[in-house]
Protein backbone atom coordinates (compact mmCIF):
# COMPACT_ATOMS: atom_id res chain seq x y z
CA UNK A 1 0.00 0.00 0.00
CA UNK A 2 2.74 2.19 1.24
CA UNK A 3 4.26 1.36 -2.36
CA UNK A 4 1.28 2.66 -4.51
CA UNK A 5 1.06 5.85 -2.28
CA UNK A 6 4.42 7.07 -2.49
CA UNK A 7 4.53 6.48 -6.44
CA UNK A 8 0.73 8.14 -6.66
CA UNK A 9 2.01 10.90 -4.52
CA UNK A 10 5.13 11.59 -7.02
CA UNK A 11 2.41 11.94 -9.58
CA UNK A 12 0.58 14.60 -8.20
CA UNK A 13 3.63 16.09 -6.96
CA UNK A 14 5.10 16.52 -9.84
CA UNK A 15 1.89 17.79 -11.31
CA UNK A 16 1.51 20.68 -8.94
CA UNK A 17 4.92 21.56 -8.96
CA UNK A 18 4.81 22.24 -13.09
CA UNK A 19 3.11 25.57 -13.29
CA UNK A 20 4.32 26.29 -16.76
CA UNK A 21 2.73 22.76 -18.12
CA UNK A 22 -0.39 23.27 -16.08
CA UNK A 23 -0.67 26.74 -17.94
CA UNK A 24 0.14 25.41 -21.51
CA UNK A 25 -1.67 22.43 -21.35
CA UNK A 26 -4.85 24.38 -21.02
CA UNK A 27 -3.98 26.09 -23.94
CA UNK A 28 -5.94 23.80 -26.36
CA UNK A 29 -8.85 23.09 -24.60
CA UNK A 30 -9.70 26.95 -24.05
CA UNK A 31 -9.63 27.44 -27.57
CA UNK A 32 -11.61 24.65 -28.50
CA UNK A 33 -13.89 26.44 -25.75
CA UNK A 34 -13.71 29.66 -27.31
CA UNK A 35 -13.09 29.48 -30.84
CA UNK A 36 -15.45 26.52 -31.73
CA UNK A 37 -18.22 27.29 -28.92
CA UNK A 38 -18.65 31.31 -29.53
CA UNK A 39 -18.07 30.31 -33.53
CA UNK A 40 -19.87 27.19 -34.17
CA UNK A 41 -22.92 28.46 -31.71
CA UNK A 42 -24.72 30.49 -33.81
CA UNK A 43 -24.97 27.97 -36.78
CA UNK A 44 -25.87 24.99 -34.03
CA UNK A 45 -28.81 27.40 -32.20
CA UNK A 46 -30.36 27.59 -36.08
CA UNK A 47 -30.10 23.90 -36.23
CA UNK A 48 -32.40 23.76 -33.29
CA UNK A 49 -29.67 22.29 -31.09
CA UNK A 50 -30.18 24.44 -28.51
CA UNK A 51 -26.55 26.22 -26.61
CA UNK A 52 -23.20 24.74 -28.08
CA UNK A 53 -21.67 25.72 -25.42
CA UNK A 54 -23.26 24.19 -22.91
CA UNK A 55 -23.37 21.13 -25.27
CA UNK A 56 -19.29 20.89 -25.88
CA UNK A 57 -18.59 21.78 -22.74
CA UNK A 58 -18.66 17.50 -21.48
CA UNK A 59 -16.99 17.01 -24.38
CA UNK A 60 -14.25 19.47 -23.59
CA UNK A 61 -14.00 18.07 -20.18
CA UNK A 62 -13.32 14.90 -21.14
CA UNK A 63 -11.01 15.86 -24.23
CA UNK A 64 -8.81 17.21 -21.35
CA UNK A 65 -8.75 14.09 -19.59
CA UNK A 66 -8.01 12.28 -22.67
CA UNK A 67 -5.14 13.93 -23.03
CA UNK A 68 -3.90 14.27 -19.85
CA UNK A 69 -4.07 10.43 -18.94
CA UNK A 70 -2.87 9.45 -22.25
CA UNK A 71 -0.05 11.26 -21.88
CA UNK A 72 0.93 10.09 -18.31
CA UNK A 73 0.55 6.65 -19.57
CA UNK A 74 2.67 7.00 -22.89
CA UNK A 75 5.43 8.93 -20.47
CA UNK A 76 6.63 5.29 -19.62
CA UNK A 77 8.12 4.83 -22.84
CA UNK A 78 10.39 7.71 -21.66
CA UNK A 79 10.68 7.13 -18.49
CA UNK A 80 11.66 3.53 -18.53
CA UNK A 81 15.01 4.87 -20.65
CA UNK A 82 15.95 8.26 -19.20
CA UNK A 83 13.97 8.03 -15.86
CA UNK A 84 12.83 6.88 -12.59
CA UNK A 85 11.34 4.04 -14.15
CA UNK A 86 14.19 1.63 -14.23
CA UNK A 87 14.60 2.48 -10.52
CA UNK A 88 11.30 1.34 -9.59
CA UNK A 89 12.30 -1.90 -11.66
CA UNK A 90 14.71 -3.18 -9.63
CA UNK A 91 12.92 -2.13 -6.62
CA UNK A 92 12.14 -5.14 -4.59
CA UNK A 93 7.70 -5.07 -4.83
CA UNK A 94 5.42 -6.71 -7.63
CA UNK A 95 5.35 -5.00 -10.65
CA UNK A 96 1.71 -4.43 -10.67
CA UNK A 97 1.96 -1.99 -7.50
CA UNK A 98 3.88 0.31 -9.50
CA UNK A 99 1.61 -0.16 -12.41
CA UNK A 100 -1.16 0.74 -9.97
CA UNK A 101 0.43 3.53 -8.43
CA UNK A 102 1.45 5.02 -11.57
CA UNK A 103 -1.51 4.63 -13.15
CA UNK A 104 -3.67 5.83 -10.46
CA UNK A 105 -1.39 8.78 -10.10
CA UNK A 106 -2.06 9.60 -14.10
CA UNK A 107 -5.22 9.51 -13.49
CA UNK A 108 -5.33 12.12 -10.20
CA UNK A 109 -3.78 14.54 -12.46
CA UNK A 110 -6.26 13.92 -15.36
CA UNK A 111 -8.98 14.49 -13.14
CA UNK A 112 -7.46 17.72 -11.77
CA UNK A 113 -6.79 19.17 -15.24
CA UNK A 114 -10.07 18.57 -15.94
CA UNK A 115 -11.42 20.38 -12.86
CA UNK A 116 -9.59 23.53 -14.06
CA UNK A 117 -11.44 23.16 -17.68
CA UNK A 118 -14.73 22.67 -15.48
CA UNK A 119 -13.98 25.91 -14.05
CA UNK A 120 -12.98 27.56 -17.40
CA UNK A 121 -16.21 26.51 -18.91
CA UNK A 122 -18.28 27.64 -16.27
CA UNK A 123 -16.51 30.95 -16.61
CA UNK A 124 -17.32 31.09 -19.98
CA UNK A 125 -21.10 30.97 -19.38
CA UNK A 126 -21.55 26.76 -19.27
CA UNK A 127 -24.17 26.03 -16.58
CA UNK A 128 -24.99 22.37 -15.25
CA UNK A 129 -28.41 21.40 -14.30
CA UNK A 130 -27.82 21.97 -10.86
CA UNK A 131 -24.86 21.84 -8.39
CA UNK A 132 -25.87 18.40 -6.81
CA UNK A 133 -24.75 16.85 -10.23
CA UNK A 134 -21.34 17.83 -9.70
CA UNK A 135 -20.36 14.77 -7.68
CA UNK A 136 -21.45 12.73 -10.07
CA UNK A 137 -19.93 14.51 -13.22
CA UNK A 138 -16.70 13.81 -11.14
CA UNK A 139 -17.03 10.09 -11.06
CA UNK A 140 -17.91 10.26 -14.82
CA UNK A 141 -14.56 12.03 -15.16
CA UNK A 142 -12.65 10.01 -12.90
CA UNK A 143 -13.77 6.49 -14.90
CA UNK A 144 -12.46 8.33 -18.45
CA UNK A 145 -9.47 8.98 -16.26
CA UNK A 146 -8.51 5.25 -15.46
CA UNK A 147 -9.74 4.06 -18.68
CA UNK A 148 -7.06 6.43 -20.51
CA UNK A 149 -4.49 6.27 -17.83
CA UNK A 150 -4.62 2.42 -18.00
CA UNK A 151 -4.69 2.57 -21.91
CA UNK A 152 -1.53 5.26 -22.23
CA UNK A 153 0.16 2.54 -19.54
CA UNK A 154 -0.42 -0.57 -22.08
CA UNK A 155 1.17 1.48 -24.77
CA UNK A 156 3.48 2.85 -23.47
CA UNK A 157 5.11 -0.22 -22.02
CA UNK A 158 4.20 -1.67 -25.15
CA UNK A 159 6.36 0.95 -27.69
CA UNK A 160 9.88 0.37 -27.92
CA UNK A 161 10.85 3.96 -29.00
CA UNK A 162 10.10 7.85 -29.30
CA UNK A 163 8.90 7.67 -33.35
CA UNK A 164 6.19 5.83 -32.15
CA UNK A 165 4.74 8.23 -30.07
CA UNK A 166 3.86 10.30 -32.86
CA UNK A 167 1.76 7.60 -34.91
CA UNK A 168 -0.05 7.02 -31.77
CA UNK A 169 -0.79 10.58 -30.78
CA UNK A 170 -2.06 11.08 -34.53
CA UNK A 171 -3.97 7.52 -35.21
CA UNK A 172 -5.37 6.97 -31.82
CA UNK A 173 -5.73 9.95 -29.41
CA UNK A 174 -7.01 12.48 -32.04
CA UNK A 175 -9.76 10.01 -33.71
CA UNK A 176 -10.37 9.19 -30.34
CA UNK A 177 -11.32 12.50 -29.89
CA UNK A 178 -12.82 13.70 -32.67
CA UNK A 179 -15.22 9.93 -32.66
CA UNK A 180 -16.52 10.58 -28.99
CA UNK A 181 -19.49 13.02 -29.70
CA UNK A 182 -17.59 15.99 -28.03
CA UNK A 183 -17.61 18.24 -30.34
CA UNK A 184 -21.22 17.06 -32.27
CA UNK A 185 -24.09 15.01 -31.48
CA UNK A 186 -24.23 11.59 -32.38
CA UNK A 187 -28.06 11.53 -34.11
CA UNK A 188 -28.53 10.97 -37.16
CA UNK A 189 -24.55 10.20 -38.63
CA UNK A 190 -23.65 8.04 -41.46
CA UNK A 191 -23.95 4.86 -40.62
CA UNK A 192 -20.24 4.27 -40.47
CA UNK A 193 -19.31 6.80 -38.60
CA UNK A 194 -22.25 6.32 -36.01
CA UNK A 195 -20.56 2.33 -35.77
CA UNK A 196 -17.25 4.21 -34.95
CA UNK A 197 -18.48 6.49 -32.57
CA UNK A 198 -19.76 3.52 -30.49
CA UNK A 199 -16.27 1.91 -30.53
CA UNK A 200 -14.88 4.77 -28.68
CA UNK A 201 -14.94 4.28 -24.96
CA UNK A 202 -14.56 8.27 -24.61
CA UNK A 203 -18.17 8.49 -26.32
CA UNK A 204 -19.28 6.85 -23.79
CA UNK A 205 -17.52 9.11 -20.99
CA UNK A 206 -18.53 12.37 -22.61
CA UNK A 207 -22.05 11.02 -22.99
CA UNK A 208 -21.96 10.55 -19.39
CA UNK A 209 -20.77 13.48 -17.93
CA UNK A 210 -23.06 15.34 -20.51
CA UNK A 211 -25.95 13.40 -19.15
CA UNK A 212 -25.23 14.31 -15.42
CA UNK A 213 -24.44 18.32 -16.16
CA UNK A 214 -27.04 19.11 -18.73
CA UNK A 215 -29.32 16.09 -18.90
CA UNK A 216 -29.08 15.63 -22.72
CA UNK A 217 -28.36 11.98 -23.55
CA UNK A 218 -27.60 9.22 -25.88
CA UNK A 219 -27.36 6.35 -24.29
CA UNK A 220 -27.97 7.03 -20.44
CA UNK A 221 -25.90 7.05 -17.44
CA UNK A 222 -26.21 3.25 -16.75
CA UNK A 223 -24.92 2.14 -20.16
CA UNK A 224 -22.80 4.48 -20.15
CA UNK A 225 -21.06 4.04 -16.77
CA UNK A 226 -21.60 -0.27 -17.39
CA UNK A 227 -19.10 0.23 -20.72
CA UNK A 228 -16.61 2.33 -18.92
CA UNK A 229 -16.68 0.29 -16.00
CA UNK A 230 -15.58 -2.67 -18.21
CA UNK A 231 -13.26 -0.93 -20.41
CA UNK A 232 -11.26 0.07 -17.44
CA UNK A 233 -11.07 -3.19 -16.06
CA UNK A 234 -9.88 -4.34 -19.22
CA UNK A 235 -6.97 -2.32 -19.57
CA UNK A 236 -6.00 -2.23 -16.57
CA UNK A 237 -5.81 -5.90 -16.72
CA UNK A 238 -3.88 -5.36 -20.00
CA UNK A 239 -1.61 -2.55 -18.44
CA UNK A 240 -0.84 -4.67 -15.68
CA UNK A 241 0.13 -7.75 -18.24
CA UNK A 242 2.30 -5.48 -20.69
CA UNK A 243 3.88 -3.19 -17.69
CA UNK A 244 4.76 -7.22 -16.18
CA UNK A 245 6.94 -7.95 -19.63
CA UNK A 246 8.78 -4.45 -19.73
CA UNK A 247 12.62 -5.15 -20.29
CA UNK A 248 14.81 -2.47 -20.75
CA UNK B 1 29.43 -12.95 -3.82
CA UNK B 2 28.58 -12.97 -7.47
CA UNK B 3 29.17 -15.97 -9.81
CA UNK B 4 28.39 -16.47 -13.54
CA UNK B 5 28.79 -19.60 -15.04
CA UNK B 6 28.65 -20.27 -19.37
CA UNK B 7 26.22 -17.18 -19.49
CA UNK B 8 24.36 -16.23 -22.93
CA UNK B 9 21.82 -13.78 -23.92
CA UNK B 10 20.56 -13.82 -27.66
CA UNK B 11 18.68 -11.23 -29.20
CA UNK B 12 17.11 -12.47 -31.91
CA UNK B 13 20.41 -13.18 -34.43
CA UNK B 14 22.49 -11.31 -32.08
CA UNK B 15 24.49 -12.57 -29.53
CA UNK B 16 25.14 -10.26 -26.92
CA UNK B 17 26.55 -12.69 -24.39
CA UNK B 18 28.53 -15.69 -25.53
CA UNK B 19 28.85 -18.01 -22.85
CA UNK B 20 30.80 -15.89 -20.34
CA UNK B 21 32.11 -17.13 -16.90
CA UNK B 22 33.32 -15.22 -13.89
CA UNK B 23 33.44 -14.74 -9.87
CA UNK B 24 33.66 -12.06 -7.88
CA UNK B 25 34.74 -12.47 -4.18
CA UNK B 26 32.81 -10.80 -1.22
CA UNK B 27 34.58 -7.05 -0.89
CA UNK B 28 36.02 -7.00 -3.83
CA UNK B 29 36.08 -4.44 -6.42
CA UNK B 30 35.68 -6.17 -9.90
CA UNK B 31 35.61 -3.86 -13.41
CA UNK B 32 34.35 -5.31 -16.44
CA UNK B 33 36.18 -3.33 -19.58
CA UNK B 34 35.57 -3.51 -23.04
CA UNK B 35 34.67 -1.85 -26.05
CA UNK B 36 31.08 -0.48 -26.93
CA UNK B 37 28.87 -3.38 -27.31
CA UNK B 38 31.00 -5.80 -25.99
CA UNK B 39 28.09 -7.19 -23.76
CA UNK B 40 29.08 -5.11 -20.43
CA UNK B 41 25.52 -3.63 -19.67
CA UNK B 42 23.77 -6.84 -20.76
CA UNK B 43 25.30 -9.26 -18.00
CA UNK B 44 24.96 -6.08 -15.64
CA UNK B 45 20.89 -5.90 -16.78
CA UNK B 46 20.73 -9.95 -16.01
CA UNK B 47 22.42 -9.61 -12.96
CA UNK B 48 20.32 -6.86 -11.99
CA UNK B 49 16.89 -9.14 -12.78
CA UNK B 50 16.10 -6.72 -15.77
CA UNK B 51 16.95 -9.18 -18.26
CA UNK B 52 16.09 -13.23 -18.13
CA UNK B 53 19.44 -14.93 -19.55
CA UNK B 54 18.65 -17.19 -22.66
CA UNK B 55 21.02 -19.82 -21.03
CA UNK B 56 23.72 -20.12 -17.91
CA UNK B 57 23.69 -19.66 -14.79
CA UNK B 58 23.82 -16.54 -12.29
CA UNK B 59 24.05 -16.42 -8.69
CA UNK B 60 24.68 -13.58 -6.54
CA UNK B 61 25.08 -14.11 -2.70
CA UNK B 62 24.50 -17.63 -3.13
CA UNK B 63 20.76 -16.81 -4.65
CA UNK B 64 19.61 -16.52 -8.15
CA UNK B 65 18.55 -13.58 -9.60
CA UNK B 66 16.09 -15.16 -11.97
CA UNK B 67 13.98 -16.99 -8.97
CA UNK B 68 14.68 -14.86 -5.82
CA UNK B 69 14.39 -12.33 -7.80
CA UNK B 70 13.03 -9.73 -4.70
CA UNK B 71 15.64 -11.53 -2.24
CA UNK B 72 18.15 -10.69 -4.76
CA UNK B 73 17.00 -6.99 -5.46
CA UNK B 74 17.30 -6.18 -1.94
CA UNK B 75 21.30 -7.34 -1.77
CA UNK B 76 22.49 -5.13 -4.74
CA UNK B 77 22.14 -1.05 -5.81
CA UNK B 78 22.61 0.17 -8.93
CA UNK B 79 23.50 3.02 -10.58
CA UNK B 80 22.43 2.74 -14.38
CA UNK B 81 24.28 4.10 -17.58
CA UNK B 82 21.23 6.07 -17.72
CA UNK B 83 20.10 8.59 -15.01
CA UNK B 84 17.75 7.05 -13.47
CA UNK B 85 16.41 9.76 -11.29
CA UNK B 86 13.53 11.60 -10.83
CA UNK B 87 14.38 15.52 -11.79
CA UNK B 88 11.53 17.13 -11.12
CA UNK B 89 11.68 16.27 -7.23
CA UNK B 90 14.29 17.31 -4.64
CA UNK B 91 16.98 14.64 -3.56
CA UNK B 92 15.56 14.16 -0.28
CA UNK B 93 12.36 13.08 -2.19
CA UNK B 94 14.43 10.73 -4.38
CA UNK B 95 15.86 9.15 -1.45
CA UNK B 96 12.80 8.59 0.16
CA UNK B 97 10.49 6.86 -2.38
CA UNK B 98 13.78 4.88 -2.84
CA UNK B 99 13.65 3.82 0.92
CA UNK B 100 9.66 3.35 0.60
CA UNK B 101 10.33 0.95 -2.60
CA UNK B 102 12.58 -1.21 -0.39
CA UNK B 103 11.15 -1.24 2.60
CA UNK B 104 13.35 0.66 4.72
CA UNK B 105 11.61 1.86 8.07
CA UNK B 106 10.95 5.37 8.39
CA UNK B 107 13.77 6.10 11.37
CA UNK B 108 16.25 3.98 9.72
CA UNK B 109 15.87 5.59 6.11
CA UNK B 110 15.76 9.12 7.42
CA UNK B 111 18.88 8.40 9.37
CA UNK B 112 20.76 6.89 6.95
CA UNK B 113 19.57 9.44 4.15
CA UNK B 114 20.96 12.10 6.22
CA UNK B 115 24.62 9.83 6.91
CA UNK B 116 24.93 9.03 3.09
CA UNK B 117 23.95 12.40 1.78
CA UNK B 118 26.28 14.26 3.69
CA UNK B 119 29.09 11.28 2.83
CA UNK B 120 28.62 12.43 -0.74
CA UNK B 121 28.25 16.33 0.09
CA UNK B 122 24.98 16.41 -1.02
CA UNK B 123 23.14 17.25 2.34
CA UNK B 124 23.39 21.15 1.90
CA UNK B 125 21.64 20.84 -1.51
CA UNK B 126 19.05 18.26 -0.05
CA UNK B 127 15.78 20.32 -0.74
CA UNK B 128 16.41 21.58 -4.11
CA UNK B 129 15.30 19.85 -7.33
CA UNK B 130 17.77 17.54 -8.86
CA UNK B 131 17.47 19.06 -12.25
CA UNK B 132 19.14 21.85 -10.59
CA UNK B 133 21.61 19.56 -10.41
CA UNK B 134 25.10 19.21 -12.15
CA UNK B 135 26.04 15.58 -13.75
CA UNK B 136 28.90 14.62 -11.41
CA UNK B 137 26.36 15.98 -8.47
CA UNK B 138 23.21 13.96 -10.29
CA UNK B 139 25.37 10.87 -10.26
CA UNK B 140 26.19 10.82 -6.75
CA UNK B 141 23.00 11.01 -5.42
CA UNK B 142 22.39 8.08 -7.72
CA UNK B 143 25.02 6.06 -5.69
CA UNK B 144 23.81 7.41 -2.44
CA UNK B 145 20.60 5.82 -3.11
CA UNK B 146 21.53 3.56 -4.68
CA UNK B 147 23.07 2.27 -0.77
CA UNK B 148 20.53 3.37 1.18
CA UNK B 149 19.01 0.15 1.53
CA UNK B 150 22.67 -0.98 2.88
CA UNK B 151 23.08 -3.68 -0.05
CA UNK B 152 25.77 -6.02 -0.21
CA UNK B 153 26.74 -5.27 -3.97
CA UNK B 154 26.81 -1.97 -5.55
CA UNK B 155 26.61 -2.41 -9.39
CA UNK B 156 28.19 0.81 -11.16
CA UNK B 157 27.32 1.10 -15.28
CA UNK B 158 30.01 3.62 -16.14
CA UNK B 159 29.06 5.95 -13.56
CA UNK B 160 31.81 8.43 -15.00
CA UNK B 161 30.49 8.97 -18.33
CA UNK B 162 30.56 13.00 -19.29
CA UNK B 163 32.02 14.27 -15.68
CA UNK B 164 34.88 16.01 -15.58
CA UNK B 165 38.44 15.12 -14.12
CA UNK B 166 37.29 16.25 -10.73
CA UNK B 167 33.89 15.12 -10.43
CA UNK B 168 35.17 11.36 -11.30
CA UNK B 169 38.27 11.85 -9.17
CA UNK B 170 35.91 12.57 -5.72
CA UNK B 171 33.47 9.86 -6.68
CA UNK B 172 35.83 7.17 -6.92
CA UNK B 173 37.43 8.38 -3.42
CA UNK B 174 33.91 7.66 -1.94
CA UNK B 175 33.82 4.23 -3.69
CA UNK B 176 36.69 3.55 -2.69
CA UNK B 177 35.76 4.68 1.22
CA UNK B 178 32.65 2.68 1.01
CA UNK B 179 34.08 -0.35 0.07
CA UNK B 180 37.16 -0.32 2.64
CA UNK B 181 34.69 0.82 5.66
CA UNK B 182 31.52 -1.18 4.82
CA UNK B 183 32.79 -4.60 2.70
CA UNK B 184 30.54 -3.38 0.07
CA UNK B 185 31.24 -5.83 -3.30
CA UNK B 186 31.44 -3.22 -6.23
CA UNK B 187 30.74 -4.42 -9.97
CA UNK B 188 31.76 -1.56 -12.46
CA UNK B 189 32.32 -0.65 -15.71
CA UNK B 190 33.99 1.91 -17.50
CA UNK B 191 36.21 3.20 -20.71
CA UNK B 192 38.56 5.11 -18.78
CA UNK B 193 41.58 2.49 -17.96
CA UNK B 194 42.70 4.78 -15.48
CA UNK B 195 40.58 4.17 -13.60
CA UNK B 196 40.05 0.91 -13.73
CA UNK B 197 43.41 0.91 -12.51
CA UNK B 198 43.29 2.85 -10.01
CA UNK B 199 40.25 1.19 -8.39
CA UNK B 200 39.62 -2.28 -9.11
CA UNK B 201 41.47 -5.01 -8.00
CA UNK B 202 40.60 -7.27 -10.47
CA UNK B 203 39.36 -6.60 -13.82
CA UNK B 204 37.78 -8.49 -16.63
CA UNK B 205 38.25 -7.81 -20.60
CA UNK B 206 35.31 -8.45 -22.28
CA UNK B 207 35.14 -8.27 -25.93
CA UNK B 208 32.38 -9.64 -28.57
CA UNK B 209 30.09 -11.03 -25.59
CA UNK B 210 33.30 -13.22 -24.65
CA UNK B 211 35.45 -12.38 -21.48
CA UNK B 212 39.19 -12.88 -23.15
CA UNK B 213 41.31 -12.03 -20.08
CA UNK B 214 40.96 -11.84 -16.50
CA UNK B 215 42.63 -10.70 -13.76
CA UNK B 216 44.79 -7.89 -11.65
CA UNK B 217 45.98 -5.06 -13.87
CA UNK B 218 49.74 -6.28 -13.30
CA UNK B 219 48.30 -9.69 -14.21
CA UNK B 220 46.94 -7.97 -17.31
CA UNK B 221 50.33 -5.73 -18.16
CA UNK B 222 52.15 -8.86 -17.60
CA UNK B 223 50.36 -11.32 -19.61
CA UNK B 224 50.16 -8.89 -22.85
CA UNK B 225 54.16 -7.59 -22.36
CA UNK B 226 52.84 -3.85 -21.88
CA UNK B 227 53.25 -1.06 -19.77
CA UNK B 228 50.05 0.40 -18.88
CA UNK B 229 46.58 -1.38 -18.61
CA UNK B 230 45.23 1.01 -21.87
CA UNK B 231 48.26 -0.99 -23.60
CA UNK B 232 46.89 -3.97 -22.75
CA UNK B 233 43.78 -3.43 -23.29
CA UNK B 234 44.61 -2.20 -26.83
CA UNK B 235 46.61 -5.76 -27.27
CA UNK B 236 43.69 -7.77 -25.91
CA UNK B 237 40.72 -6.12 -28.16
CA UNK B 238 42.36 -4.66 -30.92
CA UNK B 239 42.53 -1.28 -32.10
CA UNK B 240 39.29 -1.26 -34.58
CA UNK B 241 36.97 0.87 -34.17
CA UNK B 242 33.20 -0.33 -33.00
CA UNK B 243 30.82 1.72 -34.54
CA UNK B 244 27.62 1.88 -32.65
CA UNK B 245 26.22 5.04 -35.06
CA UNK B 246 22.81 4.57 -36.23
CA UNK B 247 22.37 4.10 -39.87
CA UNK B 248 19.42 3.97 -41.90
CA UNK B 249 19.12 -0.01 -41.28
CA UNK B 250 18.92 0.54 -37.28
CA UNK B 251 16.13 3.51 -37.86
CA UNK B 252 13.72 0.98 -39.66
CA UNK B 253 14.81 -1.81 -37.66
CA UNK B 254 13.64 0.27 -34.42
CA UNK B 255 10.18 1.14 -36.44
CA UNK B 256 9.87 -3.30 -36.93
CA UNK B 257 10.87 -3.27 -33.31
CA UNK B 258 7.80 -1.01 -31.95
CA UNK B 259 5.45 -2.96 -34.53
CA UNK B 260 6.20 -6.35 -33.51
CA UNK B 261 4.87 -6.34 -29.97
Amino acid sequence: MRVIYILWLREVKKYLRSRTQIIASLGSPIMYLGVLGFGLGPIFRKAGEGSYLQFMAPGVIGMTILFTSMFSGIALLWDRQFGFLKETLVAPVPRLWIMIGRTLGGATVAILQGTLIFVACFIAGFRPVSLAVIPLAFLFMALIAVVFAAFGTVIGSSLKDMQGFQLVMNFLVMPIFFLSGALYPLTNLPRVLAFLTRLDPLTYGVDGVRTVLTSRTQFGVGLDAVVLIGVAIALLSAGAWRFSKIEI
Amino acid sequence: MIRVENLVKRFGELTAVDNISFEVQRGEIFAFLGPNGAGKTTTIKMLTTLLQPTSGSLSLDGLDPTVHRDEVRKRFGVVFQDPSLDQDLTAWENMEIHGVLYGVPRKERRERAEVLLQMFELWERRDALVKTFSGGMRRRLEIARGLLHTPKVLFLDEPTLGLDPQSRNQMWTHVKNLNETDQVTVFLTTHYMDEADRVAHRIAVIDHGRVIAIGSSSELKEQTNTESLEDAFLALTGTSIRDESANAADGLRQIARMWRK
